[in-house]
């Protein structure tokens, strides 16, 4: 990679692990950053190492790898429709990948099925949208967008009808999926691995990206495969939206803002938007946990309300611009 | 440098009949053009004979092999289409976009180098859009969003160059340039074949035409061979005068 890719990046990854280090020492017991960097290098008093080892890296690692990969998903959806308000959620893929996890749970399943009904579950929500979308001729990004809108309300219906009729105990066990919240997250390394597995995979697609950025008829025309690229689009979109929903639940609009925010600064070549985008969006979910562990500390709020708080705007702000 | 050839094509309209298969060979160092009114189906025979619309029936062949059995990458190396129509879905710069021109020659791996900005930008000035390559083409002018368009083919350097309405939007100085610079490419070796609107200027640039009826018809063939004056009045359902100026016949239409 050539140096003018790598200084962004860079800096990115300092910012995250400057995000990560305040994240980690947040909460009713502070940790200082300096004694934060002696624990991860073994050093500390006992509580400090349960605090930070065992309570509060895995939910920050969670949540940086939960926005890393809604961010990713979000940006190569943007480049599939030509669309910068594509966005798993907004499309529904979030919705999708949460109502099949939670049939899962209805059933009483757990841990690797309820992941793979969750993966199933986006994946027919990906189909559903792009089928629908399709019809009789050949579809338009606006009317995959108002499809994707549409049948995400649909998802959003199913979800709090299986809330309704499922038992009280389970109940709390299953409102995160519908607010997303990175509290219940279990081990996140595999999310982690993933994540970085699928910004290795994109950097030699990024070039052949930037072209289908322009349109499938001049990607084809300057050498792209544009089928087999578009279907690898969707269905590593999909794997990364399921595996963020398995994680955390359905969170908004990271996908939207992180990929957008980039562009503007950083131009849109995808072999620097996709990695920074990973680093951003984990930098981005991982303030917004921080924030919503401590704003009405003891209480905390799901991270799913900050991000809507931030992505809403955003979304009408993109559409008002766009006309 | 390979010739591109139709067999016995004929390209998918929905709803019209097969009409007249297309036969014809776009030879190195021929400047083709194609002529027909609006609807005739000119842009879909060139996306035909790029590959990326399937014919009815026939071939469309490249270097001795039918379309189908090259890669994209293989014939987009050999083959160049600057399209009409263009949609810019995110903000790219001049360059950048004439950039893109360079994806067939690289590998996966590879990020452009100095000599393909080179390349890009050498385009560029050719079309005399230079001075604008750090801005964003969505901020251009018709004509000089058209020019970038023919500097990334021009970046692609491909043999056999397809171009649809290459003139559109471009004022009489750049429509002569661009003209040029084809017959240029076509003396070097390559080939040209083009969608044109205007007429004359196909009459004063092409040696070759081709004429595709609505119906489906069509005829090809030497440039001096098809200027007739009573097959262009049923192309264009239009009563026309014959001038001859500077060696070449100019086409007026009647008044009605």
């Amino acid at each position: 990679m050539s140096r003018p890719l790598l200084k962004p990046l860079l800096i990115l990854a300092l910012v995250s692990l400057a995000a990560m280090v305040l994240s980690v020492g947040t909460g009713s017991v502070s940790v200082a950053p300096g004694q934060v960097l002696a624990v991860l290098l073994g050093e500390g008093s006992n509580l400090q190492q349960t605090l930070v080892l065992e309570l509060r890296l895995p939910r920050t690692l969670s949540a940086f790898a939960t926005g890393g990969l809604l961010a990713v998903a979000g940006a190569l959806m943007q480049v599939l429709l030509r669309n910068p308000l594509a966005d798993p959620y907004v499309l529904g893929l979030s919705g999708g990948a949460a109502v099949g996890a939670l049939l899962a749970m209805l059933a009483g399943l757990g841990g690797l099925i309820i992941s793979g009904s969750a993966f199933a579950g986006a994946l027919l929500a990906t189909l559903m949208v792009f089928g629908l979308a399709h019809g009789t001729g050949s579809w338009t990004p606006s009317r995959l967008l108002l499809t994707g809108v549409v049948v995400a309300a649909g998802w959003g219906a199913v979800i709090t009808l299986m809330l309704a009729i499922s038992p009280a105990q389970r109940l709390p066990g299953m409102l995160y999926w519908l607010m997303g919240d990175v509290s219940y997250a279990r081990s996140p390394w595999p999310a982690l691995g993933f994540l970085l597995l699928v910004c290795l995979l994109v950097v030699p697609l990024g070039r052949s990206l930037n072209v289908l950025a322009r349109g499938p008829m001049q990607a084809a025309a300057l050498g792209v495969a544009v089928r087999p690229l578009e279907w690898t689009i969707y269905i590593l979109a999909s794997l990364l939206t399921a595996t963020a929903v398995t994680m955390a639940g359905s969170i908004g609009f990271v996908g939207l803002v992180v990929p957008h925010m980039l562009r503007l600064v950083l131009g849109n070549d995808q072999r620097l938007i996709l990695p920074a985008c990973a680093l951003a969006g984990g930098t981005l979910l991982v303030l917004a946990d921080t924030l919503a562990r401590v704003v009405i500390a003891p209480e905390q709020l799901p991270v799913g309300v900050i991000t809507a708080l931030l992505g809403v705007p955003t979304f009408l702000y993109l559409l008002y611009r766009s006309r | 440098m390979n010739p591109l050839r139709a067999k016995a094509l004929v390209i998918d309209i929905p709803g019209r009949g097969d009409g007249q298969p297309l036969d014809f060979t776009v030879e190195p160092g021929q400047m083709w053009g194609v002529l027909g009114p609006n609807g005739a189906g000119k842009t879909t025979l060139l996306h035909t004979l790029a590959g990326l619309r399937a014919p009815r029936h026939g071939a469309v062949h490249l270097c001795e092999h039918s379309l189908t059995e090259l890669r994209r990458r293989q014939i987009s190396q050999q083959l160049g289409l600057v399209f009409q129509e263009r949609q810019d879905g995110f903000p790219a710069t001049v360059l950048e976009t004439a950039l893109i021109g360079r994806h067939p020659w690289l590998s996966p791996w590879q990020m452009e180098s100095g000599d393909d900005e080179r390349f890009a930008r050498r385009a560029l000035d050719q079309l005399d859009v230079g001075h604008l390559s750090d801005r964003l083409v969505n901020t251009l002018s018709g004509g000089e969003r058209q020019r970038v368009a023919i500097a990334t083919v021009l970046t692609q350097a491909p043999d056999t160059w397809l171009l649809d309405e290459p003139t559109n939007h471009l004022d009489m100085h750049h429509q002569v340039s661009v003209l040029q610079l084809l017959t240029d490419q076509a003396r070097a070796g390559r080939s040209v074949f083009m969608c044109l609107h205007d007429l004359n200027l196909a009459a004063r640039w092409c040696d070759h035409l081709l004429l595709l009826y609505p119906n489906g018809d069509a005829c090809w063939g030497p440039a001096e061979q098809m200027l007739v004056p009573q097959a262009l009045e049923r192309l264009y359902d239009q009563k026309l005068i014959t001038v001859e100026a500077d060696g070449a016949p100019v086409f007026v239409p009647v008044k009605s």
